[in-house]
């Protein structure tokens, strides 16, 4: 968790506007988008537009992430030699399997090896949308070290369970359970799959809010509009705030009087603690909130 | 010469007369002599309701190098306009002035009757479609004159536009000459654009397609000011005229900088009890009022007034209470039709009570806080909103340099690049509204401050806003588009462009073929 992901935009990579537009819109990532976004028969041209938007756009701090073809289809590999070349911080693999992500991570290392870029720079995104993705998320997420966070893909996913997607979300909740213990266990971030129905505001704020409560650690966005209700709902809450500082306070003392270790109200802080207390503080200022 | 912009102005412009160069926004307040009128009074038991357009055009005398007057309250549905200049055609009338407040599309056929030369000159607030592409070309005879919404009024109070004949569209009207816009099938609201011309025309005539019995109350404009009223089938289509709803953008990139514009709007100290406010139709202004409205509901914020052309939303907000009255010059859409017709703090403002600089005291000296929108506009925070970037007249002032005079805090919000131009560019290619009267810009990728505002700076500095110099906003939209040539115009001066004061603030040149 190196930084803030409350929100994670998805931008057609076949539309110049979006992505001219992509980095002022307030999301903490976005997610240019050459799979489900674009036809096939459009697939080089938006590698290109992708490419080029990468190179060329500024996106102000905003994180890219590149939404590739699964590994499976014909255009997967493809995706990861033509993308990784203008290293984007992190390729999101659809259907993502263990062994994509073994694959992925080899031809990066190649890549990477190959142009004299940093080794382990560009980072991986499984998405979980397959009934095998979901059984195997912990072991999807341990291939890899470049592995950050976990998508779930919550359409592709009841499809292929053969249930029906509903506003309610009922039908996703051990998905939401499994892939947040997942990711809590590996110390990624879980990022919950799109609400679809931009015109129901009551049920998108539930939406959020359960997937919050289940332990998701931010939500993928489909409309700029939804970035942020998103934003607000995972900001953290005044006492999570309170906490962060005082950890972060009684770590500069201890670092001050020279001690590699301390306490806080009686408990050991290690590293995790420490990164917590500044991921949310971070989280915080971006909110507005410090 | 050059006025005190920099911008190279013709010191004599034929079928214009001598040029006054702008020399500030506010250097032309104090005395001033407003023009006294003739008229004819009317007898008791004189009737005014007359059978038709020719007969008014005989009553009144119509003759060569007369100016006649129109309004643009039916704004793209008007056919008062065209009805009665296609009669003065059929009487070999030649070198007409047409003073409409504004010229929309539908009013096409003046093209033609400049071509003939039976229109030779136009003033107007606002010209967009076929007439301001044939004015661009150089096919009026004299150059155009584009004028403020309080400017017209104070050119035609002062007598630099002299009206004979104002033509009043009505739709309501009654045999005696009491108007109103809030009746009938063409009602479209508050009818302020029209109040300097039915007080100082020669003659004044009602074209009206919903005639009544006396008297039509309630009373916009009053039978003292009008010689005749003749009925037509219809003045206007209700489809152009008013629009059914006006829309906050979907635009992630409009609701950006709306969102942006509100913060500044929050941190100008402006935001407390006694508010007032004036934003357009556009969808990124009225997402602006959304996010104001919001701010005055969360910290209970009572506004004193909003004004302009008023809207649904604005009526909304009047409704919730969050101001506590309407000043309309304009109703937009069909909500405020009905809302000017029902409530009494729905005030009706004609447009010299609305952007007159010489009078004493227009609204838009009251305003706090005017959103705007540009065309262009420069390092030095001059707008355009008078021509495109290839120079052909798309627009014009309005109450744009009105209310950016007027107001505390003006701010004008655009997207830093449209269709694939900058916006931020180093000379406009037409001033419209000078830049000591707009204190702030916010686009998409960055906010700026005009540098004579530092108060403001200072208060925007302790916020997370993107703060930056214009010329920076400048170089982004240069480094994603590129610096676009400037295109060749003639040198023949095809509109003046007047500021509110009168004084010629830039010209329009004639575009090539």
């Amino acid at each position: 968790m190196d930084r803030p992901r409350r929100t994670m935009l998805f931008i057609p990579g076949n539309n110049p506007n979006m992505l001219q537009n992509a980095g002022i819109l307030g999301a903490d990532s976005i997610i240019l988008d050459i799979e489900d976004a674009v036809s096939i028969t459009e697939k080089d041209a938006a590698r290109i537009l992708v490419k080029s938007a990468i190179n060329n756009l500024d996106f102000y701090g905003t994180e890219i992430v590149v939404r590739i073809n699964p590994l499976s289809s014909a255009f997967g590999v493809k995706d990861i030699e033509e993308i990784a070349t203008v290293q984007p911080a992190a390729l999101m693999i659809a259907k993502a399997t263990e062994e994509d992500v073994r694959t992925a991570c080899e031809m990066l290392a190649k890549i990477e090896d190959e142009k004299g870029f940093e080794l382990g720079r560009i980072k991986l995104f499984p998405l979980i949308e397959t009934a095998y993705g979901l059984e195997n998320v912990y072991s999807i997420i341990k291939s890899s070290d470049r592995v950050v966070g976990v998508l779930l893909g919550a359409e592709d996913l009841t499809a292929d369970l053969e249930v029906k997607r509903t506003a309610e979300g009922k039908e996703i909740f051990y998905a939401r359970c499994k892939i947040a213990a997942a990711c809590k266990a590996c110390r990624v971030d879980a990022i919950d799959t799109p609400f679809a129905d931009m015109n129901n505001c009551e049920g998108f704020i539930k939406d959020i809010q359960t997937a919050k409560s289940l332990g998701m650690t931010g939500k993928a966005a489909i409309n700029p509009r939804q970035i942020d209700t998103i934003h607000d709902i995972f900001a953290p809450s005044e006492e999570e705030i309170k906490y962060a500082q005082s950890v972060i306070k009684a770590m500069e003392e201890a670092k001050e009087q020279g001690k590699g270790v301390f306490s806080l109200n009686g408990k050991m802080v290690d590293a995790p603690i420490i990164a917590r207390a500044q991921n949310v503080v971070k989280k915080a200022k971006l909110a507005g909130l410090l | 010469m050059k006025n005190i912009l920099g911008r190279e102005i013709p010191e004599y412009i034929q079928g214009y007369g001598v040029v006054k160069p702008f020399k500030g926004a506010f250097e032309s307040l104090g005395e001033v002599q407003k023009k006294s009128i003739k008229l004819k009074s009317a007898i008791p038991k004189q009737q005014k309701v007359l059978g038709s357009i020719k007969e008014v055009l005989e009553k009144c005398d119509i003759k060569d190098g007369m100016t006649i007057s129109f309004h643009h309250h039916l704004r793209n549905g008007d056919y008062v306009l065209n009805m009665v200049l296609e009669e003065i055609s059929k009487k070999n009338i030649k070198d007409i002035r047409v003073a409409a407040s504004s010229i929309f599309p539908i009013h096409e056929p003046l093209v033609g009757y400049m071509k003939t030369g039976m229109v030779t000159g136009i003033c107007a607030n606002y010209i967009s479609g076929p007439v301001a592409d044939a004015i661009s070309r150089g096919e009026l005879k004299n150059p155009a004159i584009m004028h403020t919404h309080g400017g017209r009024a104070r050119a035609i109070e002062a007598g630099d536009v002299k009206i004979d004949i104002a033509f009043i569209a009505a739709p309501t009207c009654d045999t005696y000459g009491n108007i109103n816009g809030v009746d009938g099938k063409s009602a479209c609201g508050s009818l302020g654009y029209v109040v300097p011309d039915a007080l100082y025309a020669e003659k004044t005539v009602a074209i009206t397609d919903n005639l009544v019995s006396y008297p039509a109350c309630p009373i916009e404009i009053s039978q003292e000011y009008i010689d005749y009223v003749v009925k037509v089938e219809s003045i206007g289509d209700a489809k152009g005229i008013v629009s059914g709803t006006t829309k906050i953008t979907k635009d992630p990139v409009g609701l950006k900088i709306a969102k942006m514009t509100s913060k500044v709007i929050e941190v100008s100290g402006l935001l407390k009890d006694g508010f007032s406010f004036q934003t357009g139709a556009g969808g990124t202004s009225l997402a602006v009022a959304a996010y104001v409205k919001e701010l005055m509901q969360k910290n209970e914020i009572k506004g004193s007034f909003a004004s302009g052309g008023i809207t649904g939303y604005m009526v909304e907000m009047f409704e919730e209470g969050l101001f506590d009255a309407l000043f309309d010059v304009q109703c937009f859409d069909l909500k405020a039709v009905e809302s000017y017709r029902d409530n009494k703090r729905h005030q009706g403002m004609s447009a010299s009570m609305y952007g007159n600089p010489h009078n004493k005291g227009a609204v838009v000296n009251n305003l706090d806080v005017m959103i705007l929108g540009a065309t262009e506009i420069d390092v030095d925070f001059n707008v355009n909103v008078t021509t495109g970037s290839s120079g052909v007249i798309m627009g014009g002032s309005g109450g744009h340099s009105d209310t950016a005079a007027g107001a505390k805090l003006a701010i004008v919000v655009t997207q830093l690049i449209k269709g694939r131009l900058p916006i931020v560019v180093d000379r406009v290619t037409t001033v419209t509204t000078p830049g000591e009267t707009i204190d702030v810009l916010v686009t998409e990728r960055g906010i700026a401050v005009n540098p004579s505002r530092q108060d403001l700076i200072k208060r925007l500095e302790g916020t997370n806003l993107p703060i930056m110099p214009i010329e920076d906003l400048k170089r982004i939209a240069e480094d994603m588009t590129g610096v676009p040539e400037r295109i060749e115009l003639g040198d023949e001066v095809v509109a003046v462009v007047e500021y509110r004061d009168g004084t010629v603030i830039d010209v329009v040149r004639k575009i090539g073929d």
